[in-house]
């Protein structure tokens, strides 16, 4: 270590009526990974805009320095010269280029306006070698799963000879081995010296690759905690956060559980695209009155587009099965009569498929059932006000009031609103497509409490996720899904990590070498 | 956080700053009323005084009417995301259809009237089939739609202008409601509709007022509630004084009154209105709360034909006769009013008072310009610089809240 990169210090913003950072100080050495966590709203997101360039200097209080050099950035290409280069959990590749043309967007290697292409191509290769990407430079983004296209963002990020790295939340949509592939790049990378900023709610990832953390709260410093010194464990991380201890990141409960009440005999479902796929296999599935279900797989396994396609065919084509409410087989080939058969699915993307973002909570929580607050095909603009009040509440959606648009709202109060909307829909099953990605610590907390109130209402549960600990810390039975297929079926006493994975990976392992692509869902 | 404390604040001695508050978050939806009252203020010195004489407030609303009757529908239109080019077009063929139907088959107006809007719903279900079951974009669509009824008029009337039209069709635009009670030069029909309009305006907006009251909804600040109830009042008797001083009200204004009142009351009460929006705001969202996305959009176009139709209808009992070149260029006066009125190209924005505002606004313009003398080629210049800023204005005031 050859001394600091870079360091902020004193950093204030203030937005109208928030001070969304209060003195803020990061250190980063060279050539180290330095996590940078804090629950939603903590204030990385501002700090990491701030360094980048994107609120320019003027715009805040504090200096920055980088390799000793006071900066002054006044927009992102300021930055990028000095070689900080952020890259965002949305990723920036337009999916309708190939990746050499992205990897090169913005700077393209041309004399007066032509570009030579064969030197691009060159570099480009030379480029997907370096993060370890095996893909011809000449291949439409659109065409590479999630987990390559990061790698792409990575490798444009070499392009600009990159000397400190941002990378907000990286992992967040890619399954279990790209996530690994992802830290052991970075780790490769700081022996070349490149230093890293890792923005993560993935505390154990974290704790793997960082060389310090530091934790921000309430747009403050909180801690710095050095990762060779001290021995690092999650909940040491998480008392920093949340400046207290969860003991228990799971609410207690008693399951009251009753008879089957759903039950999904032979569905299979074929890629709406490539339809001779199978993106479902023959999947065998029950749930019982109060019982929560989970459902783990890797991405791309069919978990999400198993439980779209049940919720009124909203994924896939060809669909064949048969879907029973109480022993009774019911219809559900649209949405519509899926919701009115009580079925919900709220969506693991709520800003794309759950929310209408430019509308306020009111409207979002009544969207699915209209009916139940309006006369006539008329709404009842009294009943609806007192439905969302209700529901506000009952969920403990923070906003101003009812009538503030879901866009300014946290992510865990979106998906308060998300679930505030099927509640309200009065479903018997609930079908939660990963509930809490991207919501922190405290909020995660809460909406495992509703999904136990729930459950203590006697509705079906069934919660897909990719974080296997919230599958075995709220479930009570869980089902693996790989490859399309209904694996294995366990108990939640029976289950552990190792297990589902052991479940996983015997699935996989004939097919390891057949390249798997992530699906695109709907 | 309780929306009572914000309100207890209010009353006391920082309503001044409630005001404020309010005018600034809603200037918004206030600003295109404003630019309207100002241009016609500006045109009304401009022109001095001619603006807003009666007979040429007559002439204002009977040259607009057919602009605003379509900017309704547009609205919709926009508000789901899409967009009809095809609508002047299909005003004129429709025009030319009852022209055809009334002067050379000699059908009765009651029996063609109705034909029309069948035929123009038609036409909707024709271009919404294409959009919303096979996924062409609208602007496709409707551009295909704008010619292929274009060419269709200039068939069905041989180059030719159809005319003149019964007396009872002339009616539809050129006739005004009959004085019930004769009293004096002025038309006292008129005025007592006004009178009822006005006491059932401030009825309502009270009956909101007290609604939000009781469910904690933050509520205008009295005294601006009073202002702009006294304008709105004074702004409908001073239009029907002065129509009343000429003939009355137009037939034409009560059609608009009741068109107006039935979309403003869809798009904000109905369960329809509200699934546009939301289908305009996020389509995937909409659909996968159990929204018939495809069926709406179909029944916007639907919609959006049949007040083509009626547009096309009006403007051709105007004129006297349907022309070939009747409908050129309307597309672009009613996207624009709908624009100006703060729709949102994206979709999930926009209301119907707006888009009739909008309307008002390039016809205030249109009206002013030509009175002053100015040619028809900077007339259409200076509208086009209006459309982009009145745009840039709504941009900015986004960009701020």
């Amino acid at each position: 270590m050859s001394g600091v990169i870079l360091e902020m210090r004193n950093i204030t913003k203030t937005f109208p009526g928030v001070k969304a950072l209060d003195n803020v100080n990061l250190v980063v050495q060279e050539g180290e990974i330095q996590a940078l966590v804090g629950e939603n709203g903590a204030g990385k997101s501002t700090l990491m805009k701030v360094l980048s360039g994107v609120y320019p200097h003027g715009s805040y209080s504090g200096e920055i320095f980088f390799q000793g050099q006071e900066c002054r950035f006044r927009d992102i290409t300021d930055s990028e010269k000095l070689g900080i280069v952020i890259i965002h959990q949305e990723l920036a590749l337009i999916p309708t280029l190939s990746i050499a043309e992205n990897l090169f967007l913005g700077h393209e290697r041309s004399r007066r306006g032509v570009i030579n292409w064969n030197e691009a191509m060159a570099m480009s290769q030379e480029l997907l070698k370096k993060v370890g990407l095996h893909e011809s430079p000449a291949t439409l983004v659109d065409d590479i799963g999630v987990g390559k296209q990061q790698l792409v963002e990575i490798a444009k990020a070499l392009a600009k000879r990159v000397k400190l790295l941002i990378l907000d939340e990286p992992t967040a949509s890619l399954n279990e081995s790209d996530s690994e592939a992802l830290l052991k790049l970075l780790l490769q990378f700081k022996a070349q010296g490149i230093s890293s900023i890792l923005i993560s709610h993935k505390l154990n990832e974290v704790a793997k690759v960082a060389d310090s953390i530091t934790v921000l709260r309430d747009g403050a410093t909180i801690e710095t905690l050095d990762c060779h010194k001290d021995s690092i464990t999650e909940e040491r991380i998480i008392r920093g956060m949340v400046g207290r201890d969860i003991t228990h990141r799971f609410p207690p409960r008693t399951a009251n559980i009753g008879d089957t009440i759903f039950e999904v005999r032979d569905w299979t479902v074929y890629h709406p695209i490539h339809s001779n796929r199978k993106v479902v296999d023959g999947a065998n599935f029950q749930v019982r009155r109060g019982e929560i279900v989970g459902i783990a797989g890797l991405m791309g396994s069919g978990r999400t587009e198993f439980a779209m396609s049940i919720f009124g065919r909203a994924y896939g084509t060809h669909i064949s099965g048969t879907v029973y409410k109480h022993g009774k087989a019911v219809d559900v080939s649209t949405i519509g009569k899926a919701i009115a058969n009580g079925i919900a699915y709220a969506t693991e993307d709520r800003k794309t498929y759950g929310l209408v973002l430019i509308q306020d909570v009111k409207n979002n929580t009544t969207l699915a059932n209209l009916k139940a607050i309006s006369n006539n095909s008329v709404i009842n603009q009294p009943k609806e006000l007192v439905v969302a009040n209700e529901y506000r509440d009952n969920l403990n959606i923070r906003c101003s009031n009812v009538l503030q648009k879901t866009l300014n709202l946290s992510g865990g109060n979106q998906q308060k609103v998300v679930l505030s909307k099927w509640l309200f829909a009065n479903p018997e099953i609930l079908l939660l497509d990963e509930p809490t990605r991207g919501i922190d610590v405290g909020a995660k907390y809460e909406i495992y409490t509703i999904i136990n109130r729930l459950a203590s209402e006697g509705k079906g549960i069934v919660v897909v996720s990719s974080e296997l600990p919230e599958i075995l810390g709220l479930c009570d039975r869980i089902y693996v899904m790989s490859q399309g297929k209904i694996v294995t079926e366990m108990t939640a006493a029976s289950a552990s990590q190792e297990a589902i994975m052991t479940s996983i990976m015997q699935q996989q392992e004939p097919l390891a070498k057949q390249e798997q692509k992530e699906s695109q869902t709907v | 956080m309780s929306i009572y404390e914000g309100e207890t604040r209010a009353t006391g001695s920082t309503l001044t700053s409630a005001i404020g508050k309010f005018l600034k978050e809603n200037i918004r939806e206030q600003g295109m009323l404003i630019a309207l009252v100002v241009i016609t203020v500006f045109f009304q010195i401009w022109t001095n005084g001619t603006l807003l004489q009666p007979l040429n407030i007559t002439n204002l609303i009977l040259q607009n009417s057919y602009i605003v009757v379509m900017a309704l529908g547009m609205l919709m239109v926009i508000v789901s995301g899409h967009i009809d080019l095809s609508v002047g077009s299909v005003a004129g063929f429709t025009g030319a259809v009852a022209a055809v139907m009334m002067v050379q088959i000699e059908l009765s107006p009651f029996l063609v009237v109705p034909a029309c809007l069948i035929i123009g719903a038609l036409i909707g279900a024709i271009q919404g089939f294409w959009v919303a079951y096979m996924k062409i974009p609208a602007f496709i669509v409707t551009l295909a739609g704008m010619l292929v009824f274009r060419g269709l008029t200039l068939v069905l009337l041989q180059g030719q202008s159809i005319g003149p039209f019964p007396d009872g069709f002339q009616r539809l635009s050129s006739g005004f409601i009959p004085d019930f009670v004769a009293a004096g030069d002025l038309h006292m029909t008129t005025l007592i509709i006004g009178a009822i309009l006005s006491v059932l305006l401030v009825y309502m907006d009270l009956r909101d007022r007290n609604n939000q009251r009781k469910f904690n909804v933050t509520i205008i600040p009295l005294p601006i509630f009073i202002f702009k109830n006294v304008v709105v009042v004074a702004a409908i008797m001073g239009l029907c004084y002065q129509l009343a001083s000429y003939n009355g009200l137009p037939n034409v204004l009560i059609a608009l009154f009741i068109l107006i009142a039935l979309y403003t009351f869809i798009t904000k009460r109905s369960v329809i209105g509200r699934r546009i929006y939301a289908l305009g705001g996020n389509v995937r969202a909409a659909k996968l709360s159990g929204v018939n996305t495809e069926r709406l959009t179909f029944y916007t176009f639907v919609n959006m034909g049949m007040l083509a139709a009626l547009a096309g209808m009006i403007f051709a009992a105007r004129l006297n006769s349907a022309t070939p070149k009747a409908g050129n260029g309307f597309e672009l006066d009613v996207i624009a009013a709908a624009f100006i009125g703060g729709a949102s190209a994206s979709g999930g924005v926009g209301t119907v008072i707006g888009a009739v505002i909008g309307a008002f606004v390039m016809g205030v313009m249109n009206n002013g310009m030509s009175i002053v003398g100015i040619g028809i080629d900077w007339q259409q210049a200076i509208k086009g610089l209006v459309l982009l800023f009145a745009v840039f204005f709504d941009v900015l005031n986004k960009k701020k809240g």
